[in-house]
């Protein structure tokens, strides 16, 4: 009797947390959608923020300047990560490539905020103001510890046969590794950056001493640029009632371009592993 | 089987040091004059790290013949095989010892991009890449620089693998829609088409059924006039059928090499005997 009830009890406990799990991420956007939804319109996309104390206006400049953030993290950050994956799965011994796997963890690891600092003192600091380039280095820094690690378990997924194949044919180390085994791990490999991305896209801290914030358009790379976390942030502490309305529009805008990301992702990937198809 | 090796390795020494003799035997010299030899291994020494893989061996690989290797699992016939190319070159801590030449040759010598265009591989289990069909057959191709018309290449080598009337309707779709017997062929395809002196073919059949063994074993037949072939098999009634020379291997020694028909049918040493009537191995 009572070895039967000890297995409800747990059963009923591990199944409650997993419906916390599952509920959590309903209720966020429950009530992202119940207090932002009815604020989502063509002018929250199109139009520059209302002069403070004004009501309405939209966040045109800061999803521009979100999307331009995150056209920097990959510029800079895709291609360290993707050809330091290549190298920890491909070339060096033991040691380098332990070294090099282990200090990205770390990197993984470290506050965004004081990858803001980092960023601060590397880019702000030299050239005396804030700027979309600054803070497009610190998501770029946080982007490339997860596309390597990613990058290099895809490729070693790779089998050994096709490797074989290819040199068998002819081919040199390089041009096997451009030629077969990047394009057996693509699918993987574009996976990874995305979902890596999308994680940045949602970082506050490493912008607000970079990117800063800006009320207005940003043109070019230089100015300190407006960006959705750094909006959500400063509008929800704000003192205006408008303002907190707009906040949660922002952050349902943000979660909705987060959650299409990773569905697409996911989508993508369930077609099946990617050198089984092509 | 486990019987049967301590006997082997006191006798070893003395099958080493035997099997040069043995080698100049070839059929190339016995059954026809006028075949001549397209690579020759003299005093091949092999080690895997401290592991002493293949000792002393000696093989002369006649031009437009189907030479078989032949004996039980870690004898060393894959790893005979595999230096053919330079394929062990991929693995780390290996080191080679003695000559392994092609055309007078040493392989050793030329630059081994070359050296695997001239000398291609089929592997145990077939290895399409993740691409179409066409683009199979045209990798080799594509990456040794081929001036030409990719299309008659690729329809050239399909034919001489017997896959065309299977595959020329569907050249654009994914490999990985062929069954394993014409993934296997397509691979065959696929080292043809850089047209090589030598196939190395590396237990081919081992993952296929009857029907696509007989397939293949036809196809090394009509190979044999344009291509020499080097075949590695577990099956001992596969080197009777499909090969003119047999070499059978123990422990990383070349026991006995001699033309197929006298191996199967008068072998001179006990040993080759004794695995070929199945009394191990």
């Amino acid at each position: 009797m009572w070895r039967k009830s000890l297995n409800a009890f747990m059963l009923s406990l591990t199944g409650l947390c997993a419906l916390f799990t599952v509920s959590a991420l309903f209720f966020i956007l429950g009530y992202l959608v119940w207090n932002g939804g009815k604020d989502i319109s063509w002018s929250f996309f199109t139009h520059l923020p209302a002069p403070v104390g004004e009501v309405g206006g939209g966040m045109a400049n800061a999803i521009l300047g979100t999307l331009k953030l995150l056209l920097l993290a990959a510029l800079f950050g895709v291609p360290i990560g993707l050809l330091g994956g290549v190298y920890l799965a491909e070339f060096g011994g033991r040691t380098v490539p332990f070294l090099v796997r282990y200090t990205a963890d770390l990197l993984n690891g470290v506050p965004s905020i004081v990858i803001g600092i980092f960023a601060y003192a590397l880019v702000v600091m030299p050239m005396h103001h804030f700027s979309t380039l600054a803070g497009g280095i610190a998501l770029a820094i946080m982007v490339v510890p997860t596309v390597l690690r990613n990058t290099e378990s895809f490729l070693r997924e790779v089998p050994l046969a096709l490797r074989e194949g290819s040199f068998a044919l002819g081919a040199n180390k390089w041009r096997m590794i451009a030629t077969v085994v990047l394009p057996a791990a693509s699918r993987g490999i574009l996976t990874g950056v995305l979902l890596a991305l999308a994680r940045v896209a949602g970082e506050t801290a490493p912008l607000l001493f970079t990117a800063f914030g800006n009320r207005y358009w940003s043109p070019g790379w230089m100015q300190p640029t407006s960006s959705l976390p750094v909006v959500i942030y400063t509008y929800a502490t704000g003192p205006y009632e408008d303002w907190h309305r707009q906040a949660w529009a922002a952050g349902l805008v943000l979660l909705g371009l987060v959650l299409l990301t990773n569905i697409t992702v996911r989508a993508f990937l369930s077609r099946g592993s990617s050198y089984e198809r092509i | 089987m486990d019987a049967a090796f301590p006997l082997m390795a006191n006798s070893g020494a003395a099958a080493a040091s035997s099997s040069a003799k043995i080698a100049a035997h070839t059929p190339a010299m016995t059954t026809s004059g006028a075949s001549t030899l397209r690579m020759k291994v003299t005093k091949l020494n092999f080690y895997y790290g401290k592991n002493h893989a293949l000792h002393n061996v000696s093989l002369d690989v006649a031009t437009n013949r189907v030479t078989a290797l032949i004996g039980p699992s870690g004898c060393g016939k894959s790893t005979l095989l595999r230096t053919l190319n330079r394929m062990h070159e991929t693995l780390r801590h290996t080191r080679l010892e003695g000559e392994i030449a092609l055309d007078g040759v040493n392989i050793l010598t030329l630059d081994v991009t070359k050296l695997r265009r001239l000398v291609g591989m089929v592997f145990q289990k077939p290895n399409p890449f993740p691409k179409s069909i066409y683009e199979n057959v045209a990798y080799g191709l594509r990456i040794n620089g081929h001036k030409g018309r990719l299309d008659d290449a690729v329809e050239k080598s399909l034919r001489r693998a017997a896959l065309w009337d299977e595959v020329s309707d569907k050249l654009h779709k994914s490999a990985y829609a062929l069954s394993g017997g014409q993934q296997q062929r397509l691979c065959i395809a696929r080292a043809l088409a850089v047209d090589p002196e030598v196939l190395l073919l590396d237990e081919p059949c081992s993952a296929l059924d009857p029907v696509n063994t007989a397939k293949i074993e036809e196809l090394l037949f009509e190979l044999k006039p344009t291509c020499t072939l080097v075949i590695v098999t577990h099956n001992m009634q596969q080197a009777a059928r499909v090969s003119d020379s047999t070499a059978f291997m123990l422990n990383g020694d070349l026991i006995e090499f001699t033309p197929t028909g006298t191996m199967f049918t008068t072998p001179s040493d006990p040993r080759t005997e004794a695995y070929i009537t199945g009394r191990f191995g």
